[in-house]
């Protein structure tokens, strides 16, 4: 028992965490070994943030300890963590765009009152860094001018010249495209053989099996399982991690075509600073059948959404959409697009499809709350409200069922359901439709995924935006792939596979 | 999920946080009184008495609490629109002048059942207009509402000195201001109104703009709760993205919140003009703008916060004056030190004793 301690790079023992009522972590106990990468899946919520939060003393465990090598330690803030030799890359890069590479590395460690010293040090640093794991950037390029990949590769860096030998990636690979993740692998590979203990935190079940030696699975804040990889597979991991059988393959018919609902024609965006935002797109969807948009996100697939659905005016060419012409001297407002029954799950549910503070049931009206049965005579009829947000919850199993809950108790994917629920409510023509899974469990982007292909069995218009691959391959007839705010290449479903998506994804053109 | 953002108990977060505010605010208070030499257990004897010990100090409790009540639900209907509106003060000064104007003129030709609401209608509607250029302003040409509703509280006084000295000065009169109003125009005081259904009080300001500014209470609840445009106001005030996707125009809506705000503080000029002074004067307004702040923060936007507030504020007020007046050692300007520490840690420093409690209530539950 004592030898097993010995080679374990962190322990952490009978981990304990609450928030208020939510018992966010139950008792875990887990050991990652030393030089080796461990994978840590679950589904949102289900507690492996707040444990390596925990690990990098960002929160205080309510009972339990830490081993570093060994030795129990105290984690009272993220420096105690990088004292004892533990990095971690967030999801969202902590980079300042207009600094060079080599003055982002030194931030918070500039080491004196001038700068030209930590910087000459950074820089042999950094020579030694790129000779030792193979990780190459250049130190005087401007952080906004590289690519996101190479970012990526700036905060492991960081990290590493903090003297981390325990690394954390917390869904590293959320705005990568396929290429860049696997180059992503490859470098944490290489760490690994020069003795770093990786710790991957990430829900994509196809990177934990590519590059890790053990898995984790978590469910409701307890450890379900822990299995080594090459003992497991994906739908193995994907039935702990949710505890029933999940069905990854969509079964859907063939795509039963009617009438063009929304066709696009030149369409273009100019922003105030003259930058081409989209620039020449033409697209049509169909009655009852999917189009899927594939991108790296940042492409214009936001700024797509938000012109079809009438949001933004667009600059040049125009769109049709249940018979009526947009462009840029005939502009509309998404109240009318409501109207002509063209309805818009946003991107981005928090910023956009609903309002935090506000209660659930008044989420369930959001963009429709000056309508029957909702209002009438001017004043909004509060019981008619609550019923009929009762009613999207029932209909799309929308937990807990409680309308005079905030919006913002709410898991993600139990948002998304009842944003979804709200948009679908009225049967609408044309679904215009971004990120559907985006920050959503298992179990609820199954569901999702169903509802999508039932609205287009109905014979409803769907663009579907998003920047998960297998999404969009799973749900699309028709797939679009959009770089640099232009549509670069359309695969039918069944030619399409990964890798010549990824490539146009990354801006090599396809015929 | 940091400690901070912890949920408290509801009763906790409306009712004890508040009072725990308070309490602290004192507490300092305490501190300065006794510094100065008064002993601070008599001298907060003195403001509740003064506040609260008769009929006549009740009355005036409850007049300025008029004030702070349509001033603060100003600031809230701004506030819910996500809209700093600094300018109550000069838009409850232009609110005046309306009021001012259509009584003038309109005096001795209207009797008080037409007199009273075209008044008042011409309070609001000034308010409103004085609030909508800053309100166009930031809605389509981009610059601040903070700023400019600042500036346009400056622009108000102004104006105002302008016109009482040089235009509406009643001829003959050597200090600036209007004609008196006649008998039309004067909304009854609150003894009087008693004293027809036969309760008796002594006299004070109070009067029965009091009723307005409750019935204002409820105004606002309906509206911002319970009506589609209040609703969009609300959406664009938190997530204005998620208004825009809903299809809410921002710049109406900006300019509706705008112009409500502005004529709420217009109420200020009904209570002062109409139901005290009974004719136009320089400086009615003063201060009453700025307190609706703080008013509306501690009432956390709801108009039942904003009722308590405002009591509180009154009695702060009345009860403070009475200090004054009582103890020489205390001057007016320690009172205003009073009002500004209550200011400081309802205001300021709202969130200053959340960790005891979150302590308190973590340990227990």
């Amino acid at each position: 028992m004592q030898e097993l301690t010995a080679d374990a790079a962190i322990e952490l023992r009978g981990i304990d965490k609450s928030f208020g009522s939510v018992h966010a972590v139950r008792g875990v106990s887990v050991r990652i070994e030393r030089g080796s990468i461990t994978g840590i899946v679950g589904e949102n919520g289900a507690g492996k943030s707040t444990l390596m939060s925990i690990l990098y003393g960002l929160y205080r465990a309510d009972a339990g300890e830490i081993l570093v090598d060994g030795r129990p330690v105290e984690m009272a803030s993220p420096r105690d963590a990088i004292g004892h030799g533990i990095g971690m890359v967030h999801q969202h890069f902590m980079l300042v765009d207009s600094f060079t590479v080599l003055e982002n590395l030194v931030l918070g460690a500039e080491g004196g009152a001038l700068l030209a010293r930590g910087l000459a040090a950074a820089r042999t640093e950094l020579a030694r860094l790129a000779r030792d794991y193979g990780l190459t950037v250049d130190p005087d390029a401007r952080v906004a001018d590289l690519s996101v990949g190479e970012q990526q590769r700036v905060e492991i860096l960081k990290v590493l010249l903090r003297g981390a030998r325990i690394l954390i990636l917390d869904e590293p690979s959320a705005v990568l495209t396929p290429q860049e993740t696997d180059r992503l692998l490859q470098i944490l590979r290489v760490l690994r053989d020069r003795g770093v203990t990786v710790v991957l935190i990430t829900h994509k079940l196809r990177e934990i099996l590519a590059v890790t030696e053990k898995v984790i699975v978590m469910r409701r804040g307890e450890v379900v399982a822990e299995r080594r990889t090459a003992d497991t597979n994906a739908e193995d991991l994907a039935e702990l991690m949710v505890g029933r059988k999940v069905r990854f393959d969509l079964d859907k018919a063939p795509a039963r075509k009617g009438e063009t609902l929304l066709a696009a024609r030149h369409l273009s965006l100019v922003d105030g600073r003259g930058v081409r935002l989209l620039d020449d797109i033409s697209l049509e969807v169909k009655a009852g059948e999917i189009v899927g948009i594939a991108g790296v996100s940042g492409n214009g697939q936001t700024e797509l959404l938000q012109v079809l659905s009438g949001i933004r005016p667009p600059s040049g060419g125009e769109f049709e959409a249940c018979g009526r012409k947009v462009d840029a001297t005939h502009p509309v407002d998404p109240a009318e697009m409501r109207d002509l029954g063209v309805a818009h799950v946003p991107e981005d549910r928090l910023r956009q499809g609903l309002v935090p503070a506000f209660l659930a049931s008044e989420t369930s009206i959001l963009g429709y709350q000056d309508r029957e049965p909702f209002c009438h005579n001017y004043i909004l009829d509060g019981p008619a409200v609550g019923k009929y947000c009762a009613d999207l919850m029932e209909r799309f199993d929308v937990r807990p069922r409680t309308p005079g809950l905030l919006s913002s108790s709410f898991s993600g994917g139990n948002q998304q359901k009842l944003i979804l629920a709200r948009e679908m409510a009225r049967d609408p023509k044309v679904l215009l439709v971004g990120q559907p899974t985006r920050g959503v469990d298992i179990g609820a982007i199954e569901f999702i995924r169903r509802e999508l292909v039932r609205s287009r069995d109905a014979g409803c218009a769907v663009l579907v935006v998003s920047v998960e691959l297998e999404e969009i391959l799973s749900l699309a007839d028709r797939i679009l792939v959009m770089f640099a705010g232009r549509i670069v290449g359309e695969v039918a479903a069944g030619q399409a596979d990964e890798r010549t998506l990824g490539l146009m994804m990354a801006g090599a053109r396809a015929a | 999920m940091s400690a901070l953002r912890r949920p408290l108990p509801g009763w906790v977060e409306i009712g004890l946080l508040p009072l725990a505010n308070i309490a602290l605010a004192f507490l300092v208070v305490s501190v300065i009184v006794a510094i100065i030499g008064v002993d601070p257990l008599h001298a907060l004897r003195l403001l509740v008495l003064g506040a609260l010990g008769s009929s006549e100090s009740i009355g005036y409790t409850l007049y300025y609490a008029t004030n702070f009540i349509f001033t603060g639900l100003a600031v809230a209907v701004a506030f819910h629109a996500g809209l700093f509106n600094i300018g109550g003060e000069g838009q409850a000064y232009i609110g005046g002048l309306g009021c001012g104007l259509a009584v003038l003129a309109l005096d001795r030709y209207l009797p008080g059942l037409l007199m009273i609401p075209l008044a008042i209608l011409a309070s609001a509607a000034f308010g409103a207009a004085w609030a909508a250029i800053p309100a166009w302003m930031q809605a389509w040409r981009g610059s601040h509402i903070v700023i400019t509703t600042i500036m346009f509280n400056f622009v108000a006084s102004a104006l105002m000195v302008y016109l009482m000295v040089n235009v509406l000065i009643a001829p003959g009169s050597m200090t600036p201001q209007s004609r008196g109003f006649g008998a039309s125009a004067q909304v009854p005081s609150m003894q009087a109104a008693l004293q027809w259904i036969g309760i008796a009080v002594a006299p004070s300001a109070l009067n029965l703009s009091l009723l307005l500014a409750l019935l204002s209470c409820v105004g606002v609840w309906i509206f911002l709760w319970h009506t589609p445009w209040g609703y969009g106001l609300r959406t664009m005030g938190h997530n204005p993205e998620a208004a825009l996707y809903a299809g809410t125009n921002l710049k109406r809506t900006t300019m509706l919140a705008m112009c409500l705000s502005g004529a709420l503080a217009g109420g200020v000029a009904v209570n002062e003009l109409l139901g005290v002074h009974h004719r136009l004067v320089l400086d009615f307004a003063a201060g009453y703008g700025f307190t609706g702040i703080a008013v509306a923060l501690m009432g956390r936007g709801h108009p039942l916060g904003i009722v308590l507030a405002a009591l509180l504020f009154g009695a702060l007020q009345q009860g403070g004056a009475e200090l004054a007046f009582e103890s020489p050692r205390i001057t007016r300007e320690m009172v205003v030190v009073i009002q500004g520490l209550v200011i400081l840690f309802s205001g300021a420093l709202v969130h200053l004793p959340r960790p005891w409690l979150q302590a308190l209530f973590a340990r227990r539950g």
